[in-house]
């Protein structure tokens, strides 16, 4: 065990945690927040996607000691019902969620993707999306959303959200 | 029918801090619902609407949601006829309890079967509340109407709100047959509408069962056997006993309803520490003879085996045999489906609190609290008033949460170890324990006459039952499931000699039901058969269908398909077209497939579905449906299916057991038919004409039948 620090949606955790212990599990059972999901544990659905200073990251295989002091945002960082990031704006219009346990995963993946690239292709699409598995299967609204979010958002708020 | 100022006389009690339960169609009781605290005064009207006075209401939906929409579908049918807006209500989900009725999403069943009676409910209620407001006023209940929870007078304006008028209105005699809204009249029902719980849904609020935590719970992480039934002879726990957190290592049991399995179980602090502990506890299980029975090559040769022989017969009409005999073509098939993984993106999990005074608390993602109330009941031999259930939302299912082995784990496990129990497992866990949707096999055959006609059609499915290996039934008739769904009754085939059979294989690989049960297997075999009659007899497929049809929905369906899909457009070459429909769960469902040559397989260009489901509560949440059911279709046409050599499975996560990914979603388009017929299910009926429509369309583009799924799309083998 050891003293972990973590930031984590702005806020820094001291956490006395094994520092093999993946980020998926110090988030969902040491800081608490439940929104980042597991669904496989080996980096192979993308339920458990958080961004690691910006950039979309499988926390499922992540040792906590290997993210010390960076950046990390969930899906509670991500925008609140209150104040909805454009893709979670765009998830509600096109009614994408089921179930909805892999959406936060979907959405930091999307999020990520229109931060890099505000107006992307279909194959953009595909390539920033194949790694998230929806069994539900909404990847048609999915898409829908993703192309609605980059339409409907300035440019400057596409990073948005809080 | 019961009186409500006698049922508070006899009790002896006043209404003031008490919820009070009266149904209209059991026995008065006085039950305490779920959190409410004893100071609240709520007014239960009936067991699905409570009403405080300061004007809270609250609707009880009794279908747990695992994705497909109920916990607005259902009391959008409260809503509609108890005249209120569903953002001025709070849902709660039902816990089980005997008053809330069937209580189990499945089947496709919550809108269908709750079609009148919950409407009813929201009558009746409506009914009582605008007699109390007539009352108070004293003017005829004629002259009052109810909108938006309030009552109004008309003549007058004046309104009391539902609060106001709930005490009175509570102490009446529930109407045995409220007058119920005339469809034309619907102001929620079967419109669009936004499901209030996406917004939770998509800022990680939502609150699934894996999310769930409990005060001075401790975490559970299952060691089942590889061989699923084989016996621990011994466990060497010192490595993970050093991992810190790690609390205990025990040998416990998976019970499933038919049979419990041995199993290990790993307690600590936290989860991280039972995972990391699972790869170093070493068991010794002994498995006698399960490496060389329990496989998926055994079963199926047993299959192939009774396919040479007659079943035991589900139906007939005409004879079957004379007009196969003397049928100018005949044409003899083996079709056959694979055994697949439910793989909900949340896997299995469970707390469990069972305490030391007998009582027991539990929180899961499950689609039946009245079925978990039962098997918790039978399990730990305690009466159901012992038992408090708290439902957590599904993050899917698919049939695998009303299967509660995980369930029962996780109460053994806190009865061991006299704490709450937080079990999870692992995506291992999931797809190589099942159960699994049954692998089948079904002999095929048919004949067609020199005009063209098909005459003959005999449809043998062969396999392992749910009935008999899950329920235990006798298995010495065919199974009713099964020979009910593929009946001439159902699936509307005029043909002049229709046959059904069935022969139970039985299998220790266990299984239960899956998204759409045995349609998805048989509806494979049924439309990609007759699409090869079809083709014997040199029709087009889709007007060879509807010259056998004189069912007008069924017409309407094929129709409207055509009219979508466009069916008789000229298509670029390389391209091929097929089509399916198939009957499951009340409603109707068909759909076209498009797939292009791409070297030697096939790409899935679009696919069209149309759907015609009687009356609906929101067209939105139909078309997810069938769209999710497009998505799972495909997967479980193309990609592995679970497969166990040498007695345990041969895939074990997402890497080896794949699923449909996002880069591989065809064009997708959904039609509802607006019938106006009774409701029928929405869940799950759009999967069963995937696969064949599939299969058919690659024959089109290429010419090579498949009768066997999995195929690959990449190389039709």
């Amino acid at each position: 065990m050891a003293a972990i620090s973590l930031n984590v949606n702005g806020k820094n955790f001291t956490l006395d945690i094994d520092p093999k212990m993946p980020l998926l599990w110090a988030i969902r059972d040491f800081v608490g927040l439940k929104g980042t999901k597991f669904g496989c544990g080996i980096a192979q659905c993308g339920a458990c996607t958080v961004h690691l200073e910006g950039k979309p990251t499988r926390s499922c295989v992540l040792p906590v000691q290997a993210v010390i002091g960076k950046k990390i945002t969930t899906i509670e960082g991500l925008g609140t019902e209150e104040n909805l990031h454009p893709v979670q704006q765009a998830w509600i219009e096109e009614q994408v969620p089921q179930c909805g346990y892999c959406q936060s995963g979907q959405i930091m993946a999307a999020s990520a993707l229109l931060k890099e690239k505000a107006n992307p292709t279909d194959a953009d699409i595909d390539s920033a999306m194949r790694g998230h598995i929806c069994r539900c299967g909404t990847y048609d609204r999915i898409r829908k959303a993703i192309k609605r979010a980059a339409k409907d958002t300035p440019k400057a708020s596409v990073t948005g959200g809080k | 029918m019961s009186n409500r100022r006698d049922f508070i006389k006899i009790l002896g009690l006043s209404s003031a801090g008490l919820m009070m339960g009266l149904s209209a169609s059991s026995k008065p009781t006085v039950i305490p619902l779920n959190g409410a605290g004893p100071s609240v005064l709520a007014l239960e009207i009936n067991p699905f609407i409570v009403i405080e006075p300061n004007g809270k209401i609250i609707l009880i939906n009794p279908r747990p949601d695992m994705g497909q929409g109920s916990t607005q579908a259902v009391p959008s049918l409260l809503a509609e006829e108890l005249e209120v807006r569903l953002d001025q209500v709070t849902i709660w989900q039902s816990d089980g309890k005997g008053k809330y009725g069937d209580q189990t999403s499945g089947g496709s069943s919550s809108v269908r079967a709750l079609w009148k009676p919950i409407r009813q409910a929201g009558a009746a209620a409506r009914e009582m509340l605008v007699k109390a407001a007539a009352q108070r006023w004293s003017v005829p209940e004629s002259e009052c109407y109810a909108k938006e929870a309030k009552v109004f007078h008309k003549p007058s304006g004046k309104s009391l709100t539902y609060g106001e008028v709930a005490d009175e209105a509570s102490k009446f005699e529930v109407p045995k047959n409220p007058a119920l809204k005339e469809a034309k009249d619907f102001k929620i029902v079967g419109k669009y509408a936004p499901r209030l719980d996406v917004p939770a849904r998509v800022t990680g609020k939502a609150v699934f069962g894996i999310d769930v935590d409990v005060p001075g719970m401790v975490y559970a992480v299952m060691i089942h056997n590889p061989h699923i039934f084989g016996k621990v002879v011994s466990i060497d726990d010192t490595e993970a006993l050093k991992i810190k957190g790690v609390q205990k290592v025990l040998k416990c049991e998976r019970p499933m309803p038919h049979r419990t399995a041995e199993a290990v179980a790993i307690i600590a602090d936290n989860y991280w520490a039972a995972l990391s502990a699972k790869k170093v506890v070493k068991v010794h299980w002994e498995n006698g003879t399960i490496p060389h029975t329990l496989t998926t090559d055994a079963y199926y040769k047993k299959c192939a085996e009774a396919a040479t022989k007659e079943g035991l017969k589900g139906e007939e009409s005409g004879d079957f045999a004379a007009a196969f005999a003397g049928a100018a073509k005949k044409v003899e098939a083996l079709y056959e489906t694979p055994f697949l993984a439910h793989a909900p993106m949340e896997p299995e999990n469970a707390i469990a609190h069972v305490k030391e005074d007998g009582t027991v608390e539990v929180w899961a993602p499950i689609q039946g609290p009245d079925w978990a109330l039962r098997d918790l009941a039978g399990y730990l031999k305690i009466k159901p008033e012992q038992i408090k259930i708290n439902v957590a939302l599904l993050g899917g299912a698919f049939g695998r949460k009303a299967y509660h082995d995980f369930l029962l784990e996780a109460c053994f496990l806190s009865k061991e170890v006299k704490k709450p129990v937080k079990l999870v497992w692992t995506r291992e866990d999931d797809i190589t324990q099942g159960p699994y949707r049954p692998g089948m096999m079904a002999r095929m055959q048919g004949g067609v006459d020199e005009k063209g006609n098909i005459v003959a059609y005999h449809h043998h499915p062969i396999g392992e039952s749910i009935q008999f290996q899950v329920f235990k039934a006798p298995n010495d008739k065919p199974d009713d499931w099964i020979c009910g769904e593929l009946s001439q009754k159902e699936q509307k085939y005029t043909i002049p000699a229709f046959k059904v059979s069935f022969t139970h294989v039985d299998t220790e690989i266990p299984i239960v039901w899956w998204r759409s049960v045995y349609a998805s297997n048989f509806g494979f075999s049924q439309e990609g058969f007759l699409d090869e009659l079809i083709h014997t007899a040199g029709k087009d497929p889709l007007k060879a269908r509807l010259e056998m049809m004189t069912d007008a929905r069924f017409k309407k369906v094929l129709e409207t398909l055509g009219e979508k899909a466009k069916w008789g457009e000229k298509l670029p070459a390389g391209y091929g077209k097929g089509i399916a429909v198939f009957k499951s769960f009340g409603s109707i469902s068909a759909c076209c497939v498009t797939v292009s040559k791409h070297g030697a397989g096939v790409k899935v260009e679009k696919v069209v579905s149309v759907i015609d489901c009687g009356h609906y509560v929101n067209p939105d949440n139909v078309k997810a449906q069938t769209e999710g059911n497009i998505v799972m279709g495909i997967t479980a046409a193309v990609k592995k299916g679970v497969t166990f050599t040498h007695g345990q499975a041969d895939h074990t996560n997402f890497h080896q057991y794949h699923v449909m990914r996002f880069n591989e979603m065809p064009a997708v388009e959904i039609h509802i038919v607006e019938s106006g017929a009774e409701p029928g299910g929405v869940g799950e009926p759009g999967l069963p004409p995937i696969a064949p429509a599939l299969a058919n369309a690659v024959f089109a583009a290429t010419g090579k039948r498949i009768r066997k799924l999995p195929f690959d799309l990449n190389t039709l083998a």
